[in-house]
């Protein structure tokens, strides 16, 4: 899964706060976890593929990580920004002066170069999109989640039938983007499970996207065939280390398999694929040059593919400055935004519903092209949602609670007053 | 003066000024058109493709031809479909091929257009393929049943002018057919720049939609591409580039 984000009660003083027990777990599941948390030797080598994983040849993430490695932010000075901020293209350099501290005073500047690179090649249009949560059972334990697999939450796996009212709604409300997500559990949530909703997807819309575990070439290929044309993974964070620590359980604490997934959905004949790292959960200057060189490099290997980031983070935790130290603020992700959009002019920013509608309507005249409306991160309740009407249907759990929750209309509506043009569909699948 | 009309497959246009209509909103559409005096207006297909909620073809001016276009394809037979599907959406014969197997740069792939270009004329399209100016690709372009050749002057987005400016020459020097000078001018005095060369047409949608004031600068490049227009026609002066002319010619000395 990847719109990981701390649950309340997870978010109090320091990391080991995430760690919450349920009265619900067997005193042997407490165990196991306690073990897992407390006792490294636990848990298994997040370098090693699991039985069944597909390995690439690639040479992507050893260039993405030695970039990373010796990346020393606090090396650049104003000068370096200012000589990133006058050259016509930005060299990998220059990325780093812009993603380092020095370029903090430069935000307004910034903010101006990289609008004019998104006037440049976006124009004014601005798309729209909504995810749609078709189940939230997962088989692994990273600590931050929501839909851990420790987590005592209400879990649900949509029918078709389930799935095809949801979409209805949706697309009722006028939206013709979907991003399909799941939590990362290939038991409950299969590959053919999930390509049976990608064909109902495109009865309803134009296009079709997958936010899901990682899976194998041979199973994106599938899954476009199916109807999806776009896949997301997020990396959550390039800082192994301190992955290891944050994912203790199941197959996405492989790490190197994860890392790949972008690169076996396009050898799989998938369209576009986005990226991301969860910014605040190591130190996101680092994560945010390791995500925007994630797409560089794969760009130059992949010219065909499209390309998009995503920019989502930890929130800021009231009154507690210890955890706030190591998050990034509103400026700083306006800052890697800006970033982002100076280095890779070409590709899509998403914004998603995490933020405030302050933010994102102010981000979408700088450098955003992308934002979600009429979102639930829940499963089955889009007409609860939509249209007020209590169902008898079940619902599940939400993955963490949004801040922006406008509807598409609404959404529709400010795009239009800020003088910029919402595009509903930009894609033929063909 | 005589009649000056731009022929494209046997349709014949006042206009020299091929509108774009993907970077900005929909409302302005119709202003544009009528400031710049277009009859000739672009839109990507796959965004014409959407459902009851502010479909761009109901923005476009009755009369104006619509000019399709096929980004988005990334070989020939995606863009043969996009082309096909362009037609039933009633959106008529003519058809730009934008193939694009680059997405940082958007350069089109010219073996492929040539590919696409066979096949769509053989379907009685009037097909007008961008491309990269390259002269044996124009001629084969020609060859292939092209009603157009739509050279790019620069990276599409960079507002940088005739960067190709040379190599377009050629192609308008050599190929029969109408050049429109597609993608990368930034401005009005690169517009009549590219006029003045003898390019049938300027195709402009960027440095409209980064302008200020949308529909003045659509005036302004009319004006300018007009203006370009018959300075072509009227024959540019003598460009001395080096020193005064010989008063004696050098060949005087000749006899029979």
């Amino acid at each position: 899964m990847k719109h990981t984000e701390p649950t309340h009660a997870e978010t109090t003083t320091n990391k080991s706060h995430f760690f919450i027990d349920s009265e619900y777990l067997s005193p042997k599941a407490l165990e196991t976890k306690h073990r897992l948390e407390t006792d490294p030797s636990a848990r298994k080598n997040l370098m090693e593929y699991l039985p069944g994983m597909e390995q690439i040849e690639s040479d992507i993430c050893r260039a993405v990580m030695s970039q990373m490695n010796c990346y020393d932010y606090s090396r650049y000075t104003a000068k370096d920004v200012k000589t990133a901020l006058e050259r016509p293209a930005c060299t990998i350099e220059d990325l780093k002066a812009l993603l380092s501290p020095a370029a903090e005073p430069f935000l307004e500047q910034m903010a101006h170069r990289a609008r004019l690179e998104t006037s440049r090649h976006f124009g004014n249009t601005v798309y729209l999109f909504t995810p749609l949560y078709i189940a939230n059972y997962c088989e692994n334990y990273c600590v931050y989640c929501g839909f851990n697999c420790y987590n005592h939450i209400k879990r649900m796996k949509l029918t078709m039938e389930q799935i095809e009212h949801e979409m209805k709604i949706v697309a009722d409300s006028g939206m013709e983007e979907i991003l399909i997500l799941t939590g990362e559990s290939r038991t409950k949530s299969s590959v053919a499970y999930i390509g049976e909703a990608c064909k109902l997807a495109r009865k309803y819309f134009r296009m079709v996207g997958l936010e899901i575990y990682p899976v194998n070439t041979d199973e994106y290929h599938y899954l476009h065939k199916c109807g999806a044309d776009y896949v997301t993974v997020f990396q959550e964070t390039y800082d192994t280390d301190k992955y290891e620590t944050l994912h203790l359980l199941g197959h996405k604490r492989v790490w190197p398999y994860r890392f790949d997934s972008q690169e076996r959905a396009l050898m799989g004949g998938m369209r576009g694929v986005a990226f991301s790292a969860l910014l605040g959960l190591s130190d996101f200057r680092k994560d945010a040059l390791a995500s925007a060189l994630h797409v560089y490099y794969l760009q130059r290997k992949y010219p065909h593919a499209e390309m998009s980031l995503s920019c989502p983070r930890l929130r800021p935790i009231i009154n507690n400055d210890k955890i706030n130290s190591q998050n990034v603020r509103e400026k700083q992700l306006c800052q890697v935004l800006c970033a982002y959009r100076i280095f890779l002019p070409f590709v899509g920013i998403t914004v998603s519903s995490r933020e405030s509608a302050r933010f994102r309507n102010g981000i979408i005249k700088i450098a955003a092209t992308k934002v979600s409306a009429g979102v639930s991160t829940g499963i089955g309740d889009h007409e609860t949602k939509y249209t007020g009407k209590e169902t008898d249907g079940a619902q599940g759990d939400e993955q963490f609670e949004i801040d922006d929750d406008r509807s598409f209309d609404t959404m529709y509506r400010d795009i239009a007053s800020e003088g910029l043009q919402p595009v509903l569909n930009d894609y033929l699948y063909v | 003066m005589q009649n000056d009309s731009l022929n494209i497959g046997g349709h014949e246009f006042q206009s020299r000024f091929i509108l774009g209509s993907g970077k900005y909103s929909l409302k302005l559409i119709e202003a544009a058109v009528k400031d710049a005096g277009a009859q000739i207006i672009t839109l990507a297909v796959r965004r014409a493709n959407t459902k009851e909620q502010e479909n761009i073809l109901d923005f476009i001016p009755k009369g104006v031809t619509l000019l399709p276009n096929t980004s988005g394809a990334r070989t020939a037979e995606e863009a043969v479909r996009i082309a096909r599907l362009a037609r039933e959406l009633g959106c008529g014969d003519f058809v730009k091929i934008e193939i694009m197997r680059d997405f940082k740069y958007l350069f089109p792939d010219n073996q492929e257009t040539i590919r696409a270009t066979e096949i769509l004329a053989r379907e009685d399209f009037i097909v007008m393929p961008y491309m990269y100016p390259d002269l044996n690709v124009a001629r084969d372009l020609v060859n292939a049943g092209a009603a157009a050749v739509m050279p790019l002057a620069a990276p599409i987005g960079s507002n940088r002018g005739l960067a190709a400016g040379e190599f377009i020459q050629i192609l308008i020097d050599e190929i029969d057919l109408p050049i429109i000078v597609d993608a990368g001018i930034g401005s009005p005095s690169q517009a009549c720049k590219a006029m003045e060369m003898g390019a049938a047409a300027v195709m402009a949608n960027t440095a409209l939609a980064t302008a200020g004031d949308l529909p003045l600068m659509a005036a302004a490049f009319r004006q300018a591409i007009e203006a370009g227009r018959n300075a072509y026609l009227a024959g540019l002066g003598r460009i001395l580039t080096r020193g005064a002319s010989a008063s004696d010619p050098l060949t005087g000395f000749l006899r029979d």
